[in-house]
């Protein structure tokens, strides 16, 4: 469970996150939504410990996540960035070792090998384990990174925006395959969403967040209504049920 | 990593990597083996044991140097994760010429001449290691964001203190500024020979250090974000790297003065030749490399170059390497490698 208390981040005078008070349940998918500059990025790496916060207390499993050990805290929770960026030489494989890091300290052992394997296969990364992250297409590069952070096999997986540079096929595959994550493995999965269909059809829990504050939460059926959406939004959206799914429409 | 827990399928490539690397080091340090026997022996005339002591002293300076500006500049450029900074363009060498010049200002060349170079050696890296940290990590631990920024800051502050020293320069007696001013112009064959003995040893210390952190230097090239999520303490982390870094530029400032584009040079040679992540393999190949082109280059212009031109072009290698590695870091730039 991840319990955030008041918390409040401020760039200048601007409050970014403002005075946030959430509880996000353990297992299963979490969708955080709503416009750009809504803070859910920020909020997502306050969480995860990339940014310090100006006010307030999350914890992860009661553990502190300002007070806790790194790398204990990186054994539970491990957090995806947008537009990673790496100066170094890695092949795919290298990149996803390092998810073995916070347990091996670099000295990898079989069951860290046996740990990479899986996470190659499961993102389907076994043809381009050798090739170099330069040499591959967004989406490949994508799906390296993803892989990094499942091989890291925390309890509580953050993710910004992982459908960033992913073509349809892609996208659902990604979907597809984190809800496999959390539903096979246990894990937890909070995630960035821009597109409310997304959201829609894999999340069990939506957070809805606009202006640095929590507008909605509530599970798909009490988020995706025109009501809500144009709230959190501005835009007019007109939701079908499709297939006993709420499809939401605003082209 | 340890490629020995693999399995078979999963070794085979990197086997063949490791032996690749294992390879290029034997290679590298043959070379400077090599060199460094030519450097002791070609065009020897007279008593040997003279020539030996003379050449011996001018060899382990240009290979510790070349040490030391190497291993600065790529520990440097993972923290920073960028390949085109380098400690000096970020104004590193200045600070210890202006801290130098300082000490001459206030306590004045008698005053230091009393001591014997390795104690004013040491202080004056304390002074730059307490300084200099601070003022770095204050820059590279997550206050500046963007690196066009950092950039431009460590210009500025290049620049200024630059002419700082300048001005306290122009203050000073003529006698000490003549005690400092044989300091402020790299030259390889004036180097402080006193201080060769404590410099091998602050060399050796570093590498230990750099040896048990080796894979936090793996870690930390991911960037900072990715370094958080896996568990590193990355302040502390880079304020070591800075600290070792502001250790190794102090030894290669008083021994040769500043040199600012070799470690772009070597550091970037070494990224091309050795395309890995491990610190293990860039580090040493960086180094020898770096040993290679300072002994290699000296033998050439002591030897070759003198004899074909008629000229002596002795004092200037620092002048033809900062040359070549200028137009690098020009070109880099051109190329856009600076993102």
């Amino acid at each position: 469970m991840i319990v955030i208390n008041n918390v409040t981040k401020r760039y200048g005078d601007t409050p970014v996150v403002d005075n946030v008070s959430l509880a996000l349940p353990p297992r299963g998918v979490t969708a955080l939504i709503g416009p750009n500059g809504a803070g859910k990025s920020t909020l997502l790496s306050m969480i995860a410990r990339l940014l310090p916060m100006d006010h307030g207390q999350i914890t992860v499993d009661g553990m502190d996540v300002v007070e806790t050990a790194s790398d204990r805290l990186a054994r539970r929770l491990s957090i995806l960035r947008q537009d990673n960026h790496v100066t170094a030489r890695l092949t795919v494989r290298d990149l996803v070792s390092f998810g073995r890091y916070p347990y091996s300290k670099g000295r990898l052992t079989t069951k860290d090998n046996d740990h990479i394997e899986r996470a190659l296969a499961f993102l389907e990364l076994e043809p381009f384990a050798a090739r170099f992250l330069d040499e591959l297409s967004g989406g490949q590069r994508q799906r390296a990174f993803v892989a990094m952070v499942l091989c890291q096999d925390t309890d509580y997986v953050l993710l910004d925006e992982p459908l960033n540079n992913l073509d349809m096929k892609h996208s659902v595959g990604m979907m597809k395959l984190l809800r496999r994550t959390a539903d096979e493995w246990g894990k937890t999965i909070v995630l960035v969403l821009h597109d409310i269909n997304f959201a829609s059809c894999y999340a069990d829990n939506i957070v809805a967040m606009r202006d640095g504050a929590v507008l909605h939460q509530g599970s798909p059926r009490a988020i995706i209504r025109p009501e809500t959406l144009k709230d959190i939004y501005e835009v007019d959206v007109a939701v079908h049920d499709i297939e006993g799914r709420r499809i939401g429409v605003y082209f | 990593m340890a490629e020995t827990d693999a399995q078979p399928t999963i070794a085979t490539p990197r086997i063949g990597a490791i032996a690749r690397h294992w390879r290029l080091l034997a290679g590298l340090t043959l070379a400077v083996i090599i060199l460094s026997v030519l450097f002791m022996t070609v065009g020897a005339k007279g008593d040997w044991s003279f020539v030996l002591a003379y050449r011996g002293k001018k060899l382990a300076a240009l290979i510790l140097i070349g040490f030391a500006i190497a291993i600065s500049t790529v520990l440097f450029q993972t923290v920073t994760g960028n390949r085109i900074l380098t400690p000096a363009i970020m104004g590193f060498d200045r600070l210890y010429m202006l801290i130098q010049t300082l000490m001459v200002f206030f306590i004045g060349s008698t005053g230091l001449a009393a001591q014997s170079p390795q104690v004013m050696f040491l202080f004056e890296t304390a002074v730059m290691m307490l300084f200099g940290g601070l003022l770095f990590r204050f820059i590279f631990t997550g206050a500046v964001r963007s690196l066009h920024l950092v950039v431009l800051i460590g210009i500025v502050l290049g620049v200024f203190f630059q002419s700082l020293t300048n001005l306290m320069q122009r203050m000073i007696d003529p006698n000490e500024f003549a005690f400092l001013q044989d300091r402020y112009f790299a030259s390889f064959n004036t180097v402080e020979t006193d201080l060769l003995a404590i410099t091998a040893l602050i060399l050796i210390a570093v590498s230990a250090i750099a040896w048990r952190f080796l894979h936090v230097f793996d870690v930390l090239s991911l960037g900072r974000e990715a370094a958080l999520n896996l568990g590193l303490d990355h302040k502390r982390a880079v304020t070591l790297v800075l600290a070792l870094v502001t250790l190794l530029v102090s030894v290669s400032t008083a021994l040769v003065g500043p040199v600012t584009f070799f470690g772009l040079l070597v550091a970037n040679m070494a990224y091309l030749i050795a395309p890995t992540y491990r610190h293990a393999v860039i580090l040493p190949v960086a180094a020898l490399l770096a040993m290679i082109c300072l002994v290699g280059g000296q033998l050439l212009l002591d030897h070759v170059m003198s004899l074909m031109i008629g000229l002596d072009f002795g004092a200037n290698l620092a002048v033809i390497i900062e040359f070549i590695g200028g137009i690098v870091f020009i070109l880099m730039l051109v190329r856009g490698a600076a993102r």
